[in-house]
């Protein structure tokens, strides 16, 4: 077994009795990227030689910090200091940021090592990562195959071996998403949770920064150092931080767990309903209490969610005007053609699509009818989930209604695409904590577990989720094809 | 039902975006299918549903107002596209 196959727990056992040292965990984890990496495509900047001097810093020095000389990664949306930030997009193919993301800095100064910055799709708007404007990545499992999106590049390097975890953000899906296609555990924590300073803004009601893991264990440990109040977040809550590692027992008897029949309607791959279903059988068996509801509004979330985070992104993509940073269109003589020169040069179409469609929602004339509608609407999908919550402890779903589909497949139409997100924006809707964790394959493709929580209950999930780790016996999965 | 071009051209001078001919006819007909599908939202009554913007307990977050160091000008300027004498420079505006 080589360093990077392990998980982060197993690395922090073997640095902690003197068993390995930073320098060979590092040594091991960048000969694994340079061996897998031209085929996965999962980062869009290296930073090796920050990482190794670190690392070697991290030996001398014997640091103490809770993750001390493990390495990591970053989607490519979290500002790092003095090292390029893109969001995948032209528009900051030179930006360096100077400043870290509050998420970032917590996990430098618990002594990890910043390997890179992870593909996406740019701005976090996309479902495959194919609209990453440099590379598409290409799922571990099967090249051919896209890894999910957003935060493709996380969950395809932490699957492929090349980070034993990483950090991503979800707005509408980018990390349950991708962590369902890439067989890993990903954890997009409640809506106020982990500070967001620092991480480039898609739609700010609806984005929050979370863990992509190897297993549910490394997911707690990542947890319990990004989880907390920022003072520089004022949506980042003074609410009590509980150690997360505390849930890690899978003693379920008598959970209550709520399972929506919307969530296995038409679209919903039929293996996947099965794959779900079976994983449900188990926890009753285990003890829980399983019982079908109805969460009435879920069909409605998909288009409410399209219009409040595109009118959200048409906001906040306005400070992209090639004044204070990013691409200037240098030939404009008049100040609105170098504003509308610099934004149709430097953003994608897919950017470009979401923030026509988000200005069109919220310009006079159409306010009341998109996006005040689109805000009612979210209203009930809330009150649906706080019903349910009254009588269960959490709900458990399908994560995506399919397993990863084949790069190029979807690229035509664009509400096609928006399709995969179906049965993760309620989540980010209702300002949720949510999980996917790997509960088995699907002719031979990961097919992901969706948990669902109360506001701030994380914890009820990494116990959950934990348990099914140890009843089905599904842990750590690694690809047996594709990258191996 | 696909967007007008003069609605797309609107829209596309709000966001201040420079599209091309081609692009101003495809994102019609795309955003005329999305602006369909959202259409479905009509099928709810939502007469006396509040809107809901975020999920959180909090309205206005307040700090102590106090004088803290803020990052050094040349710092920040460092990636502005076009800088003279420590400032952006633009076309003119006036």
């Amino acid at each position: 077994m080589e360093l990077f196959e392990l998980t982060l727990h197993e690395l922090l056992a073997l640095h902690r009795n003197n068993q390995a040292s930073a320098q060979e965990i590092t040594d091991s984890v960048f000969a694994r990227i340079h061996q897998v990496e031209d085929k996965v495509k999962a980062f869009i900047s290296l930073d090796e030689e920050n990482a190794r001097l670190k690392a070697k810093a991290a030996d001398v020095e014997q640091w103490s910090g809770k993750i001390a000389g493990i390495p990591f990664g970053l989607k490519d949306i979290f500002c790092t200091r003095g090292l390029r930030t893109t969001c995948a997009s032209k528009m900051l193919e030179n930006f360096i940021p100077t400043y870290d993301s509050t998420a970032g800095a917590r996990l430098n100064e618990a002594g990890g090592l910043l390997v890179g910055k992870l593909n996406m799709d740019e701005f976090a708007m996309g479902s495959s990562t194919e609209q990453s404007a440099f590379h598409a990545t290409h799922n571990p499992w099967d090249l051919m195959r896209v890894p999910g999106g957003s935060s493709g590049g996380s969950a395809a390097a932490v699957a492929a071996g090349e980070v034993p975890f990483a950090l991503g953000t979800d707005t509408g899906g980018s990390i349950r998403q991708p962590a369902a296609f890439c067989g890993v555990v990903g954890l997009r924590p409640t809506y106020g949770r982990v500070s967001r300073w620092g991480v480039i803004a898609y739609a700010s009601s609806l984005d929050q920064v979370g863990v992509f893991a190897k297993d549910v264990e490394d997911c707690a440990l990542v947890m319990n150092l990004i989880a907390g109040r920022d003072p520089r977040d004022s949506t980042s809550l003074e609410i009590e931080v509980p150690d997360y590692t505390a849930y890690l027992n899978a003693d379920i008897k008598g959970m209550r767990i709520a399972c929506p029949r919307e969530y296995f309607g038409q679209g919903v791959d039929a293996g996947i309903q099965d794959a779900v279903k079976k994983a449900l059988a188990k926890y009753e068996e285990a003890g829980a209490i399983v019982e079908d509801v109805s969460l009435p509004h879920s069909e409605y979330a998909l288009p409410a969610y399209y219009l409040v985070a595109t009118a959200e992104a048409s906001a906040n993509l306005a400070r992209f005007d090639g004044v204070r940073y990013g691409l200037r269109d240098t030939q404009a003589d008049n100040v609105v053609d170098m504003f509308s020169n610099s934004r149709s040069q430097g953003f994608g179409a897919e950017v470009q699509r979401r923030i026509m469609l988000g200005t069109y929602a919220l310009s006079s004339g159409y306010y009341d009818a998109y996006y005040l509608k689109a805000l009612k609407v979210r209203r009930l999908i809330y009150e649906d989930f706080q019903k349910v919550f009254q009588d269960y402890d959490l709900v458990i779903a399908p994560t995506t209604p399919t397993t990863a589909f084949k790069i190029g497949e979807q690229t035509g139409d664009p509400l096609t695409l928006y399709m995969n997100d179906i049965l993760t924006v309620p989540i980010n809707m209702a300002g949720l904590p949510g999980m996917s964790i790997p509960c088995g394959l699907l002719n031979g493709l990961p097919v992901g577990l969706q948990l669902i929580g109360k506001p701030f209950d994380e914890g009820t999930l990494i116990k959950a989720a934990y348990a099914y780790e140890e009843i089905s016996g599904i842990r750590h999965l690694k690809p047996q094809q594709g990258v191996i | 039902m696909a967007l007008t071009s003069k609605e797309v051209e609107h829209v596309a001078w709000l966001a201040r975006l420079n599209l091309s001919q081609q692009e101003k006819e495809i994102f019609a007909a795309q955003l005329g299918t999305i602006l369909e599908y959202a259409g479905m939202l009509n099928q709810l009554d939502t007469d006396g549903v509040e809107p809901l913007d975020h999920i959180l307990p909090v309205f206005n977050v307040f700090r102590a107002d106090q004088v803290e160091p803020s990052a050094p000008r040349e710092e920040i300027l460092s990636n502005g596209p076009l800088v003279e004498e420590g400032q952006y420079k633009v076309p003119k505006i006036l």
